[in-house]
């Protein structure tokens, strides 16, 4: 623990304290350009904001990408990546659908903990097989995006679960506000906090960069990696679980599509938000952010006159010119640094 | 992925003179992917009812033709210990560009080179992020995976194209003679030659396998890693082009979400076909059996009324068993030769993971 501190409060040398500058600017210039999308689209079209729907939607929209972006970034730090998310999104939304049809009893949060626990479990899988195997986690992960997704579609097949299956407490968390705010996200922010002050501030949490900027330094360190890579994906599965339940909540329908292609959303928000793909950088408030503004922008579009089928390349043109801003910063940062110390000489 | 591939480049990729000839042939992780598919084609043919006709044979080579040519690039850039997960997106985009140019009145032939030429930039923008940018390509291809498929469904929307030149449409349909084997199979002996002879018999070729080893010592050994893997990308950019408008002739439909997901297929085939993902090791044989076993398990379960659902849980599931099955090996070697070597009185030197 106090080591952790000690590396937290103090960092050693200049590199450390640039880097962490750059990241806190980071997530000020998201937040910014978050501001600059709202502004625009509402200048455009008040409701955009003004309106109770607008306004809501600002919040909720984002509130589920949130949590899952959440559990990508803490896997993109330790270097790895989670690619299997969206299906398993789709698995334990449709779980949720399915036990509120055939255990009509069980109490909602119960149901709520069982699609939650089954996340975990299939990230487990992921994390098994990564740690365990040493194999990359791309082609993993690659692989268990559809082997989920496969088993979803058997086991759904056509069948589709209606907003009449499920209860109307359980449905009404995905309308509810308290004090204007939706409580999904609410709920969202929550796990955001406690994931990120267990980044920053436990042992556990630090290990997981070290582990992303040098697996090998780390692991001969006496760093538990294999355990840090396992929680990371079990972490990365039960938020996506649990982002499940609460597209089960409100959607209010699911199909054997629930969650397709949201890997790509999760990643892009946690490489715009400043997560580095080759792990050690980043912090989960930037993914939150990363995740405001991709949701933002997609609804932004149509509102400025792009067809919303444009979404897509959106996304990818603000991936890869998040990592190219990201190359050139670093690389400026390195220069910069050379240049001190040859000075300093 | 680089530091990995950095960790286990001390494996040496070279043939292991101290094991007789039979074995060096005929033991290796190729030959044993061969044999798979031999004794699947032989189960299926047995087991499941119409797998033997000529049909199941034109469909299924018609159906893993885009796979098919796509792993020859995918290979070379693997064994860089690179990746290109944009392959299928790239795909959907030329079929769609070949749809738009169609309908716009281009005469097909000049729609067919301006589409591949489209593949071709895809594959440059890649291919200049990873090298002179220097970012690392699982990021690149996510983002162009993004984008190019987000230009594909931004240009065609819901809509579809299905209304393509008669002549055209026949030609990716038709068979040599009454063999019933398709005549785009031509297409892919040409470039399946090509790319054996570039990645195995030129100097190019063993630039590819230098810097999957250690890119530092391909560099000071004077391969050009840059220019290498620069070409590399855009090769597979053209080649998933031209799969984009084998595709849309095929179906005789362009749409934006074509060929989703193809990159998994391409990928696993590859992976299973014996490259190492952390580059450097592979051969086309291995790679094109692959292909085929996952086109062959395919078309055996459809037959059987499986349906597309269970198909896409094996290929998953099979790109995972390829990329484990490698890594025990790898350990069990380790041990086996590490103690044979200790025997003999040798050094115990690193044996090699073939």
């Amino acid at each position: 623990m106090s080591t952790a501190q000690v590396m937290s409060t103090e960092p050693q040398n200049g590199f450390v304290r640039g880097l962490r500058k750059l990241a806190s600017a980071r997530e000020a210039s998201i937040l910014l350009a978050l501001a600059i999308v709202v502004l625009i689209a509402t200048l455009r079209n008040s409701n955009f904001l003004f309106s109770p729907d607008g306004y809501r939607d600002l919040w909720l929209t984002p509130s589920l990408l949130l949590l899952v972006a959440v559990g990508q970034a803490v896997v993109l730090i330790t270097r790895n990546v989670d690619l299997s998310v969206g299906s398993v999104l789709g698995l334990s939304a449709y779980l949720t659908g399915r036990l509120f049809i055939d255990m009509p009893g069980l109490p909602v949060i119960v149901v709520m903990l069982i699609a939650v626990v089954f996340g975990a479990l299939l990230g487990f899988v992921n994390g098994a097989l990564v740690a365990f195997a040493r194999v990359p986690a791309l082609v993993i992960t690659l692989g268990t995006m559809y082997a989920y997704r496969g088993i979803n579609v058997l086991w759904t097949g056509s069948d589709r679960i209606n907003a009449s299956d499920m209860p109307k407490e359980f449905l009404g968390l995905g309308t509810a506000q308290i004090f204007t705010i939706p409580v999904l996200t609410i709920i969202s922010v929550v796990v955001l906090i406690a994931v990120a002050w267990w980044l920053r501030n436990t042992r556990a949490g630090r290990e997981n960069y070290a582990i992303g900027s040098d697996p090998a330094a780390a692991e001969l360190y006496g760093l538990p990696v294999t355990r840090r890579v396992l929680t990371a994906f079990v972490l990365s599965g039960a938020l996506a679980g649990f982002a499940g339940v609460l597209y089960a909540a409100r959607y209010g329908t699911i199909n054997s599509q629930a969650g397709f292609g949201w890997e790509l959303d999760a990643v892009g928000a946690a490489v715009i938000g400043g997560v580095a793909i080759f792990g050690g950088v980043g912090t989960v408030w930037g993914a939150a952010i990363g995740a405001f503004l991709l949701m933002t922008i997609n609804r932004a579009l149509p509102v400025v006159g792009v067809p919303d089928f444009w979404q897509r390349a959106v996304v990818g043109v603000l991936i890869i010119g998040a990592i190219v801003l990201d190359r050139v910063l670093s690389l400026r940062q390195h220069r910069k640094l050379i240049e001190e110390r040859e000075v300093a000489q | 992925m680089s530091a990995v591939a950095t960790q286990t480049s001390s494996l040496r990729p070279i043939a292991e003179y101290d094991r007789p000839l039979w074995q060096r042939l005929f033991a290796t992780r190729e030959m044993a992917i061969i044999g798979l598919l031999v004794v699947v084609v032989i189960v299926a043919t047995a087991i499941v009812p119409n797998f033997g006709s000529k049909i199941t044979l034109t469909y299924l080579l018609m159906d893993m033709f885009p796979v098919l040519i796509m792993a020859l690039p995918m290979t070379a850039i693997i064994v860089t210990g690179e990746i290109d997960l944009s392959v299928a997106s790239v795909v959907g985009f030329a079929s769609v560009l070949t749809g738009v140019l169609t309908q716009a009145g281009v005469p097909f032939g000049l729609t067919i080179i301006l589409a591949i030429a489209a593949g071709l930039i895809a594959g440059f923008i890649n291919g200049i992020l990873v090298t002179a940018v220097g970012l690392p390509s699982l990021a690149v291809t996510i983002g162009t995976l993004a984008l190019y498929r987000g230009l594909a469904i931004g240009l065609l929307g819901t809509t579809a194209v299905t209304d393509f030149p008669q002549f055209w449409t026949d030609l990716a349909k038709a068979k040599l003679g009454s063999s019933g084997i398709p005549a785009s199979v031509l297409i892919f002996v040409v470039l399946a030659v090509v790319f054996i002879l570039m990645l195995h018999f030129t100097k190019f070729g063993r630039g590819i396998y230098s810097i999957g080893l250690s890119p530092e010592a391909a560099r000071f050994s004077g391969v050009n890693v840059e220019r290498t893997k620069l070409v590399l990308f855009v090769l597979s950019g053209a080649v998933a082009a031209l799969a984009g408008v084998y595709y849309t002739l095929r179906y005789g439909s362009a749409r934006g979400d074509n060929a989703t997901g193809m990159e998994m297929q391409v990928i696993a085939a590859v992976l299973l076909g014996g490259v190492s993902i952390f580059g450097g090791r592979g051969a086309l044989h291995g790679v094109i059996a692959g292909v085929l076993l996952i086109g062959v398990l395919g078309s055996a379960l459809r037959l059987a009324n499986v349906g597309a659902d269970v198909i896409n849980i094996i290929t998953g599931v099979l790109l995972i068993l390829a990329v484990i099955s490698s890594s025990v090996f790898a350990a069990v070697r380790e041990k086996a030769g590490g103690r044979k070597r200790r025997l003999a009185g040798m050094p115990a030197a690193k044996p090699e993971n073939s």
